[in-house]
């Protein structure tokens, strides 16, 4: 693909964390072999519990953490070749929660013209000016300028950390849980911002949520993480309408719609999410797996690309004709 | 707060449902008189069981807390001791409130554990809360509330801080304990999905009042009020709404409970605000038995309004 500004090959990240008090370390896994292309002006949506590895991917694309092995490409680039100041430039994140990711000491303006004073952006002058635009743009009256953050409502918090990461107009937008801190009205309104925004400026965004109702609205294509792995992968509408992933399908059954009629779901998963230091043989899924069979416990499935999508499963839903 | 009133039956879940700051948790507060010192309580009837609440004095009241009504709260990591074992923080109601033995306490909270859904109970006893995991966290604390198998239960956010497959698991857990032991259920939560799945009645409350309260299937099927039919509009639902289309949204911030409050509270966010909405205070007006909402506008024009959407 011509247009892919990330392309991401093979990434690995694995933490030494403590096993106990005279154990010595361990290794956690936290990205296991991922593989992502992420084309201009689409929205990547990477969902999956809590502990898989989904914001781990995005500090690696950041830079926030070093890789442990793989290729992680920008625009055509090593990325690993490109100056840490200028990934930063091109490269912004939106945090989940708009309460802690502000400086409380520092008035709105100063957060917002931060990126400009670190990279020495044109004229000092000139600052003033471009931060009553990007104010303007992600709907904040001009007169929160030196108000500070615990003067503002969580969706102008939230607004704010918008106007940040994009006064640099950066290429790629990480979203990580950007709404989940978030009343539902509210919720509304930064989703619209986000997805105007998109369209005015021609961002592409990679949208890391738990909530699959807010991704499937947002994105063009999604993949599911469990375990540091990608399991599926594929454009939003198909995997909506068919998954194909027995885990993709439970996330899918306990997304509760507000249809009173329905009851509650059942997903069929076991309760528990396993330890991701020392994980299930063969393939990652299987003990919490309605599907599993003997080629399950004893080999990890490999990934199935058909039609455009992927899928890593023994025995995934056959594709409709 | 304001002249905020429902009733619980046994075996059935009332929902509260609403903003952040609306005052869910106050109410559910107020209920148990755990409500902190600068606020003052007052109501005209709070009655439990045949049991007037509201001139129990404290002493009572300490036998009724956790004994007859328990309360769930939201975050399992804050609201367990990290001093004390799960096994120590679960009999400590049950010997508090029954005459009971340390050993029938202990063979009680293993008999809960395993109710919901914990493997390995007894040496689960013995662990401390940091060493689970948020789900396990949430059922022990489910359990807790049982111990002394209470008529009603309060659940404030009780899956908020969880991933959504053990959201679901959790839900319908407390969904069966509560059918199995013929519990009342107050369900406290801002997520209008899970009101929808498990709630029998539902109110919603903006700015310290109920504006509109019924069954679940009339709430979701004909909001009547502005506000509830606004937070309809609000949730993205995958295979409803449009992809990539707009959202519907309720413009504007909930305003500050501070100072006076005359007239609708909705009425600066509101797309149908007219003249009579600031000048007088709104009653909750009832159109059926149990059904009722805070608009001056009639059920009828409420309803069409529905069907023409929502002009923002």
């Amino acid at each position: 693909m011509s247009d892919a500004v990330l392309q991401i090959s093979d990434l690995n990240k694995t933490y030494m964390v403590s096993a106990g008090l005279f154990k010595g370390k361990r290794s956690l896994k936290a990205v296991n072999g991922v593989n992502l292309v992420l084309e201009k002006g689409s929205v990547l949506g990477l969902v999956g519990e809590s502990g898989c590895g989904k914001s781990t991917v995005a500090k690696l694309i950041l830079r926030l953490e070093g890789l442990t092995s793989g290729r992680i490409s920008f625009d055509g680039q090593e990325m690993s070749s490109i100056p840490r100041k200028e990934v930063a430039r091109r490269i912004q994140p939106v945090f989940q929660d708009p309460y802690a990711s502000l400086n409380p000491r520092k008035p709105i303006s100063s957060i917002i013209s931060l990126p400009l004073r670190v990279h020495r952006v044109g004229d000092p002058k000139s600052w003033p000016h471009k931060v009553e635009e990007i104010m303007d743009i992600v709907g904040l009256p001009p007169r929160f300028r030196h108000s500070y953050p615990n003067q503002l409502s969580g969706g102008q918090r939230q607004r704010v950390a918008v106007a940040r990461a994009l006064i640099m107009r950066p290429e790629i937008v990480i979203c990580d849980e950007p709404t989940s801190a978030l009343d539902v009205s509210v919720q509304s309104q930064i989703l619209n911002l986000l997805m105007d925004l998109r369209k005015d400026l021609g961002l592409t965004y990679i949208v890391i949520s738990h909530d699959l109702a807010v991704v499937e609205h947002l994105a063009s294509r999604v993949a599911v993480m469990y375990l540091g792995r990608i399991v599926e992968e594929a454009a939003t509408e198909d995997l909506f309408k068919r998954p194909r992933h027995p885990y993709t399908q439970a996330l899918l059954t306990s997304v509760l719609t507000p249809e009173p009629r329905l009851g509650l779901p059942d997903t069929h998963l076991g309760t528990t999410y396993p330890n991701p230091i020392d994980p299930p043989q063969g393939c990652t899924f299987h003990p919490r797996c309605p599907k599993a069979t003997e080629l399950c416990q004893a080999t990890a499935p490999d990934p199935i690309v058909e039609a455009g999508r992927l899928v890593e499963c023994h025995h995934p839903e056959t594709l409709a004709d | 707060m304001r002249n905020v009133s429902f009733s619980v039956v046994r075996g059935k879940t009332h929902a509260l449902v609403g903003e952040s700051g609306c005052g869910k948790s106050l109410t559910a507060l107020a209920i148990m008189n755990l409500l902190p010192q600068s606020a003052i309580r007052c109501c005209e009837r709070l009655s439990f069981d045949g049991q007037d609440l509201a001139s129990t004095n404290e002493r009572h009241m300490a036998d009724i807390r956790g004994n007859k009504i328990a309360m769930i709260f939201q975050e399992p990591m804050t609201s367990l001791n990290p001093c004390y074992t799960i096994g120590n923080q679960m009999q400590e109601a049950l010997l508090r409130h029954r005459r009971v033995t340390r050993k029938e306490a202990l063979d009680r909270a293993v008999f809960l554990l395993e109710k919901v859904g914990i493997t390995a109970a007894e040496s689960r006893l013995k662990q401390y809360p940091h060493q689970l995991s948020g789900g396990l966290r949430q059922r022990v604390m489910i359990a807790m509330g049982l111990m002394c198998g209470p008529p009603l239960i309060i659940a404030d956010e009780p899956t908020t801080a969880l991933d959504v497959t053990i959201q679901a698991q959790i839900l319908s857990l407390l969904k069966g304990l509560q059918q199995e032991f013929d519990m009342g259920m107050i369900l406290i939560t801002h997520d209008l999905g899970i009101v929808a799945r498990v709630a029998d009645r539902v109110s919603v409350m903006y700015c310290g009042q109920v504006v509109e309260t019924g069954d679940v299937t009339q709430i979701f099927e004909n909001p009547l009020h502005p506000y509830t039919q606004g937070l309809m509009d609000c949730i993205p639902i995958p295979g409803k709404t449009q992809r990539g289309e707009h959202l519907g949204s309720i413009p504007g911030i909930v305003p500050t409970p501070i100072g006076d409050m005359t007239g609708c509270t909705f009425r600066n966010r509101c797309p149908f605000v007219s003249k009579a909405c600031a000048e007088s205070d709104v009653a909750l007006q009832e159109i059926s038995a149990g059904r009722a909402y805070q608009c001056l506008l009639s059920p009828e024009v409420c309803a069409q309004n529905l069907r023409g959407g929502v002009a923002v």
